[in-house]
């Protein structure tokens, strides 16, 4: 076990390796009530395609997510209700490449550990309980498609992607979740549950003897076998479509602009790359940016615009989005920023501003036990130490941004989703210009 | 938790903390919720956030902000009971992890004194641009409630069953009243308003309290004091005899039914464990029956709002499973009311409850949440004294909350017919 105290961020982290192969992490906060437990596999909606015992396999999109919803069912019931019967709040997400699973507690914490690591690692499946749960996710997968800021984003995958199956809705189609059965399911939680394959992140008043002892003695002793997964051939950063539109109830036009960046391997690059692209977002159109101010000061948008940089297994993209009369004008004039400050270049003092505007969101964002938990746990599976990140800041530079706005944030790599309000509405409001 | 009075109608609420990474301030009005006043005070704030004297537009307010490591001030606009809570809350990096031992208390205070006192003007006046281009932003918002159809259907909910009742008022006022409101009009309601407000300030960080008292008194030391306006005590309404029932029809694919119940219970603690155990967690009634067994739904819930005496159930279903839905949610009070639970349903109820009071002390935004809603409605409820009467709670009491509910109106936002 290795203890090591970070100052810049005042906090202290135990790390253990198990003799099964499963990382834990404990991040130690002895003045917080509420204690936080984090199981996570690196196993999420784009790992479709992966091969097990010799062969490769395809199974249906939505299979990772309809997997996080069912491994809550035990021979004695149901999860959920053991952990919320403890006062636990507890709830699992599904992302492109991770599945978690997590309870926050002030009471009863190692015996909810125990019930967590339980149900995670022991499967539990019948044909009735599969049918059940389609009803559910169907209605899940509903809601998401009456929710325009969901449809937006899965319009732009559709332009910036043309194979990856970064473009793969986490929870599948209505029809795809059809196919999947018991047996399924049970093959890829033998191949992706696996000690090797999972991170334990525990924050709060938590004590790294006792969490190491309860994952020994509840998770199996061997680490599994490691299962090469098939994202498909790497894409050339060129969008397959530069434009998709929508109409739908909504009461003013919403878009979403994307640039799809080169991929980016792992390890400390990767944080790096990341930061890099966060400081990018900033300084192109952040609340501070000059254009931001410009757009806002002429009504083109409201406080709603904003964006992100994201790095998935094979994939990169940065997307910037909100509410706007007029999509098209506001996404050519964040281009068109873009290819200022690449050849302009940033002014220093405005760099120095949104660097130390920066660090500071870096801090800030250890507030939440759920932050920490999940950038923590990526960060094992991705190969860097998260909370190296005061010392990749400092060596990142105002050349590595302009570089970046250079190379990535450029017309040949925009597409542009928007959706429109349904022309039929018979409310006043924004029509289509 | 301290409450303490700084000025005429002033309040500060300061809670020391060395948890958090961040320090927490909050500077909020609290005026009655009114049809005519909602709109203005919302579209106030938005006018002030725009910017001050010394920062008189946006880039140079957040360049401030930038350099205060990445400060943030948000406007927000809450309802709490019958009263407008509006003003700014903002945070900042505590000052222990700066690399050069720099003071942000001060500065940050003297922003939220500058906010309402010092903002950008021309003429003397409020900037007629910023109040065109903020009525233009407040009534698009307003009108981007029906985005979300989960929370429009709740308003909406709320909206039909308390007509006439200021909590059916929307916070931020009507759409098509804030686009008629006037730079004149404006200016006038800022002039008469900040004086008589009542005005709660509130602290969480490592900085002492005379530190900060300090701090806070000197930022708003300018605050004219006259007139005095008190929030407003929520008013109480029984549920009509017959249960109303409003269907609207939208282009959407999921249906969206709300329930709305009146209770004339006094027993608040019983209540908030009968809520918890109908619908309040995953572990509820509702959650159990009308998601995991019957399949009806993704979710299905309900709230108790707990200064105006109402529980909401919220669900998105099939439209035509809504009949099959009603019936299974009205069956679940009904076993609620006739005692027809197990004891793991109680005991996980209290469980979970206090579970969530004791973690709202690991957040800072959590506590000055509770402490304006405690401020706005005239309450003394300390958390630990509310983990007190919780547990307190038999289930005998929870049977009599449950039987105090009368449904008041059903709520349904359905598809076009295919």
């Amino acid at each position: 076990m290795e203890t090591r105290e970070y100052p810049r961020l005042g906090e202290n982290v135990s790390r253990h390796t198990l003799a099964n192969g499963l990382e834990v992490i404990v991040v130690h906060k002895p003045y917080h009530a509420k204690r936080y437990a984090f199981f996570a596999t690196r196993y999420g909606g784009m790992d479709m395609r992966y091969r097990q015992d010799g062969q490769w396999r395809d199974t249906p999109a939505g299979i990772a997510h309809y997997l996080e919803h069912k491994m809550f069912d035990t021979p004695q019931g149901n999860a959920l209700q053991e952990l919320a019967r403890n006062g636990a709040v507890e709830n699992a997400f599904t992302s492109g490449s991770m599945t978690a699973y997590y309870f926050e507690s002030t009471e009863h914490f190692y015996e909810n550990l125990r019930i967590l690591l339980d149900f995670v690692s022991v499967p539990w499946f019948t044909e009735e309980s599969v049918a059940k749960e389609q009803g559910i996710i169907a209605q899940e997968i509903r809601m998401t498609e009456d929710d325009p800021e969901w449809r937006v984003y899965a319009n732009l995958m559709e332009c910036l992607y043309r194979e990856s199956p970064v473009k793969v809705p986490v929870a599948g189609t209505v029809e795809s979740i059809q196919q999947i059965t018991p047996q399924v399911l049970y093959d890829c939680h033998r191949a992706f549950y696996t000690p090797g394959n999972m991170v334990l992140v525990c924050v709060g008043d938590v004590e790294m003897e006792k969490v190491a002892a309860i994952a020994e003695e509840i998770l199996p002793a061997e680490r599994g076998e490691d299962i090469p997964r098939d994202y498909g051939r790497e894409e050339d950063p060129v969008p397959c479509c530069k434009e998709k539109e929508l109409a739908m109830e909504v009461s003013m036009p919403q878009f979403l602009g994307g640039y799809k960046c080169r991929p980016c391997g792992g390890g400390e690059e990767l944080l790096r790359r990341s930061i890099i692209g966060d400081m990018a977002c900033d300084v192109l159109f952040g609340d501070s940016s000059p254009l931001y101010a410009r757009l806002y000061e002429a009504g083109e948008i409201n406080g709603s615009l904003g964006g992100n940089f994201d790095i998935m297994p094979g994939a990169s993209y940065l997307y910037v989005g909100g509410d706007a009369r007029d999509p098209r004008k506001v996404f050519d004039a964040i281009t068109a920023e873009a290819r200022r400050l690449a050849q302009e270049g940033i002014g220093e003092e405005f760099y120095q501003q949104i660097r130390r505007a920066g660090y500071g969101q870096s801090i800030r964002s250890l507030n939440s036990f759920e932050n920490i938990a999940v950038s923590l746990g990526e960060g094992h599976f991705r190969g860097f130490d998260y909370y190296r990140f005061p010392e990749i800041f400092d060596s990142v530079t105002k050349a590595d941004v302009e570089a970046f706005l250079r190379e990535e944030i450029t017309e040949e790599h925009a597409a542009l989703s928007v959706i429109w309000p349904a022309s039929d509405g018979t409310e006043e409001g924004a029509q289509r210009p | 938790m301290a409450r303490q009075m700084l000025m005429d109608n002033v309040y500060l609420t300061y809670i020391p903390s060395e948890k958090f990474k961040t320090a927490f301030f909050s500077a909020q009005m609290v005026m009655p919720l009114e049809k005519d006043t909602a709109g203005r005070n919302a579209l106030l704030v938005n006018v002030l956030s725009r910017g001050t004297l010394r920062f008189p537009d946006m880039q140079a307010l957040s360049a401030h902000l930038d350099r205060l490591y990445g400060a943030r001030l948000e406007p927000t606009v809450r309802k709490k009971g019958e009263n407008q809570v509006f003003g700014f809350v903002a945070s900042c990096v505590d000052e222990r992890f700066l690399p050069e031992g720099e003071r942000l208390l001060e500065p940050m205070a003297d922003l939220l004194g500058e906010l309402f006192l010092s903002p950008a003007t021309r003429n003397g006046r409020l900037r007629g641009d910023y109040v065109d281009s903020e009525r233009a932003k407040l009534a698009d918002l307003i009108r981007s409630d029906i985005n979300d159809k989960r929370l429009y259907a709740a308003r909406r909910l709320l909206e039909e069953m308390c007509a006439g009742e200021p909590y059916g008022l929307s916070r931020l006022g009507i759409a098509k009243e804030v686009e008629r409101i006037s730079l004149q009009r404006l200016n006038s309601h800022y002039q008469a308003i900040l004086p008589a407000a009542r005005l709660e300030l509130f602290y969480c960080g490592a900085a002492p309290e005379k530190r900060v008292a300090g701090a806070f008194t000197r930022a708003f030391a300018a605050l004219p004091r006259q007139g005095a306006v008190e929030p407003a005590a929520t008013t109480r309404r029984p549920a009509p005899e017959q249960c109303r029932v409003v269907e609207e029809i939208m282009d959407v694919s999921q249906g969206k039914l709300g329930i709305g119940f009146r209770t004339d219970s006094r027993d608040m603690a019983a209540t908030m464990v009968m809520n918890s155990m109908f619908g309040g967690t995953s572990n509820s009634k509702l959650f159990l029956n009308v998601r995991e067994k019957l399949s009806l739904c993704y979710y299905a819930g309900s709230t108790y709002h707990r200064a105006k005496g109402l529980v909401t159930v919220a669900s998105g279903i099939e439209p035509a499973n809504y009949d099959r839905a009603v019936t299974e949610i009205m069956a679940q009070l009904e076993a609620l009311k006739e005692g027809r639970w197990e004891e793991w349903e109680f005991q996980g109820a209290k469980s979970s409850l206090r579970n969530s009071l004791l973690s709202m002390e690991d957040s800072a935004g959590a506590m000055e949440d509770y402490a304006m809603g405690q401020a706005a409605v005239g309450g003394d409820e300390s958390i630990p004294l509310l983990l007190e009467t919780v547990a307190a709670v038999t289930p005998e009491r929870v049977q009599e909350a449950a039987a105090c509910l009368k449904s008041d109106t059903i709520y349904f936002l359905k598809g076009k017919e295919a």
